[in-house]
């Protein structure tokens, strides 16, 4: 009250009183670069904080129950496992070329156990980019005409009927297997699912249906995978669109041979199907391993940054290091373990936290600085797996059909050693039939827990609630910033009309004048909607290029480009030139361009962190210094200050850093060195992002490109 | 007088006694006459492919229309005849089951998997015989009658939305037919315990004695069912018979315990069995009050083909043993399309009693592999699609190799089709679209008009009643494989209608696909004595060939259950933004607001005369408050 009597007074003319909520709004506007700064780096830091505000994950679900039922799996099931092994690896069951024998193989050793058994043929798919497929659901029916007999792929299906079960729900294993050139873990992981299937055939108290599908991965672990969902849940009923793999004299002889058999009622050569999949486990096991312990890595991201209920992942985890012993991984990014500048940082939170707890003993959010470093990377590669949007393993083929699935991969200590193997099969077998138990325990589908969270450790999460707060902090400024700018603008040249005429004059002769220079910005608005246009039709071309036959990736890679800027430039010349339409009257007409693609990455931003965060995140690192950052450098070398003088090299090396394609190189070098680095290799990752659907392709072309384009021309604006 | 009067009063009561004892003579051979109230226990055991036993009890009272006893009955449970009574119930029947029918190794030809085979959790028919009106009302009072004699949730088949009117489609066609079905109704002991009430000697004696909770409930597959049907003159309903089947169909493993062990050379062989070893009990002699209480074993054509059983060798026979010998054995009369035959072997409990307790049991010697009979065309149902928002049913018809034998019989003239019966009902919730229907036949979309002859359908109306399908289709008879898809519509439901395990998805009921052209029915030689056993007679009845599908979870979009209170603070901060704004701007004056600001600017002072103004205010007041 004071405060406003006062202002009122000094300022002789007396205002209406101005409602808090927009004084407040009006105070951060005027102070918006300060606002921004602050912002900013509240941001960073929060995203570095993250680490240390990770809780520890917990069971949300009851009905999971992990760890309660001794496990059942015993050494008979394990030596049945192991013959399977023996059998698989015993060099005359790879005399056929085609590995139909290891198929055969397996699926008598399903029959044996009196599970239903069936072949599913699949004919793998080419990954084509469908300009308009993405976010839509995987039911887009990809029909090839030229299948060949001699490309094709089995799957061995065994389904266990629960006993008493009413058949509504099927849990699904999947052990990825490669007939024709199996290495001894894939041996191995078929070893454990066979222990664990031949215990499952036995057991009371099974509520679901068990689906052990061996997934023939000479195609691909991931294609297999996705074959037999699609044939699972969007089946072709008519011919026309299904391959002809029957005609095939090969296919006919897997089922003739399998025809005798005793239970013949057991096997089928039609498709086998079980109820609603409740969850998904894809097992796998490595070869060769340099680690000391036994471990299992756990691979969670599936298709465009979404993940498996985190119960899921706690089941296991909580199963492999308090019942079976085994040390559980989640993917780092190898290369931050061994920063310096990481670790100091742990350093400084850790010494902070004891400052803290000094004062305040209730204060205890500190966290060592190794755990630190190794969260951060942990942390660091959740989000680039997120935001990549391509699944890590065949468990993002589930995702799509939403269900939740994870890829366990077990990593052997030593190897060859007849009681280790045992050892292996017999706690990979008991952690999976843990896994099973608990989820055949659940009475509802997984709800209970986190969808969204970034693990930071297999025990660790950060949850939305949290990370959102980095990602809100770093875009915050961004309106605020836009509004200064327009506000500015529109002052600024107010004021130089304002001088040039008197100012009595202001009031009525103006009025006309203020309106049109108010719907200004509308002309930026045109710039900045062609740039995107100009971006849309970029993320398009590749499609056409694509179809272009033998093309290398780097010469793709230069059509791409070559083709960008001319159209680009024939945009820019049809469309009156938008780009050149900075007069000399208009000298701010950079900062109503700079406001407009602010307030367009504000809103891509937005929307891709619904889509994805992780993107959105890594995105905004990027993008929001770019965009604050951004001013002609002609006005920054006409002042010649220091302060300038900083602006202008940050400007120079972001404009560098946020390049697509340029951030593609500094990320690729920094995780493998620039060594090797080579031009075609982002046309080989754009087209994978294209091939797995992911949104990031989007975000890429429609959103940070055009914003790169605009801070660039901002860059060079005359003025 | 006295003493002379005392021999006639005495002669008198004699008289009477005996003309008493007379009349009570007349009326029971009047009840001869009449038919008196039956009730008899029987037990089917039949060996099955994969190394199962399917044992079959099988219950009959029969209440015959008393008008001489009122509502007293002898055998027939009271509640029962009630029940009838009160809703005038024409048919009836009531089926609890747990697990599910495996149609592919337990065959689905036979009268014994065509009527006993049901879907999982409660399947509720009636057919009332009261105007058309009083229909909905009788079923509405019918289900919460037996939700308490059963200690079942049946009471939720009440609503609207869960029952259904089949039209034709369903097997004892009539109009006035309803039927509902609970899919994850839990059946359990205490669901049995009333059922056995029923029986007049309970668990306690005869062959019920077998009824081990723990053993059945062991078992791969559980249905207990009741069937009613009244008799006779039905139209005053008081005096109609009434005849109650209850049937147990339980599915075990022999000895599952010792087949872990076995060797996979040895694992062909089927597993040996006694009555004692699956129940671990034995029968100690037949409840008095059932008049046949007998015992069978049934090897059904496959298997009796499978050991080189003809009519001739069946007594010598190498590959198994019986450890008890058969009372009688009863062949099945020879059939136009198979050659092997059934063989039934009658044990009468009647002859053993505490000291020597019936246990039958079965010994293989030679590994034995045969099919069961399976329906001719092997039905299964699934959803298709993902997403929360559309998806579709599909049912795939698939042929059995096993009834082309009936293929080509029936297909003497050449134009040889085979229908196929489609009774489908879906919870308003699923949103069936009736147009997207689609056929394909042998993997070749066909014109919908081609295939259906007859459709029947009646939409859902939202939380009234439930959508209705009923198909009749055409197939010619060498089909391969057919398949009819139909899409959906997920339906949003409010918070109250969810279930309480909302998230696990909610259930489709089974499918009934029935076939018409086909009966299943088994006729045994020797019928003369047949006509007492009520099991036999009901194999000999042609009944049609159905099955159900698979029950389907439908996972719906489900709110956040904590939502309520998110809602409540939500609204309470609306409502209070909204309030305290709409106040703030009734309040303020914009008109006066202006004009003193206006005011003040004309005053234009500075600070120091605006303060001395306001002190000399202020003293001025306070004078005046002095004063």
């Amino acid at each position: 009250m004071a405060e406003t009597k006062e202002k009122s007074l000094s300022d002789e003319k007396p205002k209406p009183r101005v409602r808090p909520i927009v004084r407040l709004g009006i105070f951060l506007i005027s102070h918006s670069f300060l606002v921004s700064i602050v912002c900013c780096t509240a941001g960073v830091l929060a995203l570095f904080l993250l680490p240390v505000l990770a809780k520890n994950t917990y069971i949300s679900e009851n009905a999971l129950m992990p760890g309660s039922a001794s496990p059942m799996l015993s050494n008979q099931h394990v030596s049945d496992g192991n013959r399977l092994v023996k059998d698989l690896t015993n060099p005359n069951s790879k005399s056929s070329e085609t590995g139909i024998e290891s198929h055969k193989i397996i699926a008598q050793y399903m029959l044996d156990l009196g599970a239903e058994v069936s072949f599913h043929k699949f004919h793998p798919q080419m990954n084509q980019f469908h300009p308009l497929h993405f976010f839509s659901s995987p039911v887009s029916g990809k029909i090839q005409e030229n299948y060949s007999c001699s490309s094709y792929g089995i799957n061995t299906v065994g389904i266990i009927r629960a006993p008493r079960g009413d058949g509504k729900e099927a849990i699904v294993l999947v052990t990825p297997y490669n007939a024709l050139k199996s290495g001894f873990g894939e041996a191995l992981s078929l070893g454990i699912a066979y222990s664990v299937f031949s215990l499952l055939t036995q057991v009371t108290w099974l509520a679901k249906d068990i689906i052990w599908l061996v997934a023939d991965s000479q195609y691909g672990e991931y294609a297999a995978v996705a074959a037999w969902l699609r044939e699972y849940q969007t089946p072709k009923f008519s011919s026309l669109s299904t391959p002809n793999a029957e005609m095939c004299p090969d296919v006919n002889n897997l089922f003739e041979l399998k025809g005798h058999s005793i239970s013949g009622s057991k096997f089928s050569n039609s498709f086998r199907r079980a109820g609603t999949m409740a969850a998904a486990l894809v097992l796998k096991v490595r070869d060769q391993n340099e680690q000391f312990e036994d471990t299992i890595s756990i691979y969670a991201e599936a298709s465009n940054g979404q993940m498996p209920n985190l119960d899921l992942i706690n089941v296991v985890n909580y199963l492999a290091v308090h019942r079976q012993g085994l040390r559980v991984n989640v993917e780092k990014l190898w290369p931050l373990l061994n920063s310096s500048w990481l670790k100091s940082l742990g350093e400084i939170f850790e010494s902070l936290a004891k400052v803290a707890k000094s004062l305040y003993p209730k204060w205890k959010f500190g966290i060592p600085a190794t755990e630190y470093v190794e969260g951060t990377a942990t942390l660091a590669s959740s989000l680039y797996y997120q935001a990549l949007g391509v699944p890590t393993g065949p468990h993002g083929a589930f995702r799509d059909y939403q269900v939740d699935a994870i890829t366990l991969e077990i990593s052997p200590k030593f190897s060859l050693d007849k009681v280790w193997r045992n050892d292996i099969l017999l706690r990979g077998g008991r952690l999976i039939e843990g896994v099973i138990r608990s989820v055949n325990n659940l009475l509802e589908k997984f709800h209970q827990s986190f969808f969204l969270y970034l693990l930071t450790s297999p025990s660790k999460f950060v949850s939305v609630g949290v990370y959102m707060i980095a990602f809100a902090l770093l875009i915050a400024p961004l309106p605020m910033v836009a509004a200064s700018l327009y506000v500015d603008a529109n002052s600024s040249s107010n004021c130089s009309k304002g001088d040039s005429s008197t100012p009595s004059a202001i009031t009525d002769t103006d009025e006309h004048g203020i309106a049109i220079r108010s719907w200004r910005w509308l002309n930026s608005a045109k710039l900045v909607f062609i740039v995107h246009l100009w971006g849309a039709i970029v993320s398009l071309l590749p499609y056409f290029i694509s179809q272009i036959p033998d093309c290398s990736p780097t010469t793709s890679f230069m059509i791409w480009v070559l083709l960008s800027i001319l159209s680009l430039l024939t945009l820019n010349s049809v469309l009156a030139s938008p780009l050149a339409c900075a007069k000399a009257t208009q000298e701010k007409e950079w900062a109503l361009v700079k406001s407009v693609t602010i307030s367009s990455v504000f809103i891509g931003l937005g929307l891709m962190s619904v889509i994805n965060f992780a993107t959105a995140e890594i995105g905004a690192l990027l993008m929001v210094p770019m965009c604050l950052l951004a001013r002609p450098l002609k006005l920054d070398v006409r002042a010649g200050t220091l302060r300038s003088f900083c602006r202008l090299i940050c400007n120079l090396v972001l404009g560098h850093i946020a390049f697509p394609p340029a951030a593609f190189f500094l990320l690729k070098g920094m995780l493998d060195g620039f060594g090797n680095a080579n031009v075609g290799d982002f046309w080989m990752w754009v087209e994978s992002l294209w091939a797995w659907n992911s949104a990031t392709y989007l975000f890429i072309g429609m959103v940070q490109l055009p914003c790169w384009v605009l801070c660039v021309s901002i860059l060079f604006h005359t003025c | 007088m006295v003493l002379l009067q005392r021999p006639h009063i005495l002669l008198l009561l004699i008289g009477t006694h005996q003309f008493l004892q007379c009349w009570i003579a007349f009326g029971s051979v009047n009840e001869e006459g009449q038919k008196q109230e039956e009730f008899s226990e029987e037990l089917l055991l039949k060996p099955l492919p994969d190394h199962k036993l399917l044992a079959h009890f099988h219950f009959q009272s029969s209440g015959p229309p008393s008008t001489s006893n009122g509502c007293h009955h002898h055998l027939f449970p009271k509640a029962i005849s009630q029940l009838v009574q009160k809703f005038r119930i024409k048919e009836m029947e009531l089926s609890f089951t747990k697990g599910r029918w495996n149609y592919e190794s337990w065959g689905g030809f036979d009268p014994l998997s065509s009527s006993n085979a049901k879907p999982p959790g409660v399947e509720l028919w009636a057919v009332f015989d009261v105007p058309q009106h009083h229909i909905d009302a009788s079923w509405k009072n019918l289900t919460h009658t037996l939700s308490g004699l059963f200690c079942a949730s049946i009471n939720f088949l009440e609503s609207t939305a869960t029952y259904s009117t089949p039209e034709w489609s369903f097997p004892p066609a009539s109009g006035n037919v309803r039927y509902g079905t609970l899919p994850c109704e839990a059946v359990c002991t205490e669901n049995l315990t009333p059922w056995l009430k029923l029986l007049p000697c309970r668990d306690k004696a005869g062959i019920a004695l077998l009824l081990d909770r723990p053993s059945l409930y062991r078992g791969f597959y559980h249905s207990q069912q009741l069937h009613l049907t009244s008799t006779g003159s039905s139209s005053e309903g008081i005096d109609s018979g009434i005849i109650l089947e209850q049937t147990l169909t339980v599915v075990l493993q022999p000895n599952s315990e010792m087949a872990i062990e076995v060797h996979a050379s040895e694992k062909h062989i089927q597993p040996s069995w006694s009555l004692s070893s699956i129940f671990g009990k034995q029968v100690s002699g037949r409840c008095v009050l059932a008049k046949p209480s007998s015992v069978y074993l049934l090897l059904d054509r496959g298997l009796s083909a499978a050991n080189g059983l003809t009519s001739e060798n069946f007594w010598s026979n190498p590959s198994f043993e019986l450890s008890a010998n058969p009372d009688r054995i009863f062949l099945e009369e020879s059939s136009s399309h198979s050659k092997s035959l059934s063989i039934l072997y009658m044990f009468q409990v009647e002859k053993y009693c505490e000291s020597e307790p019936f246990d039958i049991g079965l010994m293989w010697k030679v590994p034995v592999a045969w099919l069961c009979q399976q329906t001719p065309l092997h039905a299964s149902r699934f959803l298709m699609g993902s997403g929360n928002e559309r998806a579709a049913i599909a049912i795939s018809l698939k042929s059995t190799q096993f009834t082309e034998g009936f293929m080509s019989a029936n297909s003497k003239d050449g134009s040889c089709e085979l229908r196929v019966d489609v009774f489908q009902v879906v919870p308003w919730y699923v949103k069936v679209y009736f147009h997207s229907l689609r056929v394909f036949v042998d993997q070749q979309p066909r014109a919908v008009s081609d295939i259906i002859e007859k459709i029947h359908v009646s939409p859902s109306k939202d939380k009234m009643s439930p959508g209705v399908m009923e198909v009749v289709l055409k197939l010619p008879c060498r089909v391969n494989t057919a398949a009819l898809t139909i899409e959906f519509d997920k339906g949003f439901l409010r918070i109250d209608e969810y279930l309480p395990d909302a998230n696990q998805g909610f259930d489709i009921p089974s499918a009934i696909i029935s076939f018409p052209n086909f009966h299943a029915s088994m006729v045994f030689l020797e019928d003369d004595s047949l006509n007492k056993s009520p099991l036999l007679s009901k194999f000999q009845e042609k009944c049609p060939v159905m099955s159900y599908t698979e029950v389907l979870l439908v996972p719906l979009t489900t709110p956040d259950f904590s939502m309520p209170y998110n809602v409540i603070t939500i609204t309470c901060t609306v409502f209070a933004l909204y309030f305290g704004s709409l106040l703030n701007v009734l309040q303020r004056r914009v008109a006066e607001e202006e004009r003193f600001l206006k005011a003040k600017a004309a005053k234009k002072t500075g600070r120091l005369p605006l303060l001395l103004s306001k002190l000399s205010a202020k003293l001025r007041g306070s004078g005046i408050n002095q004063n």
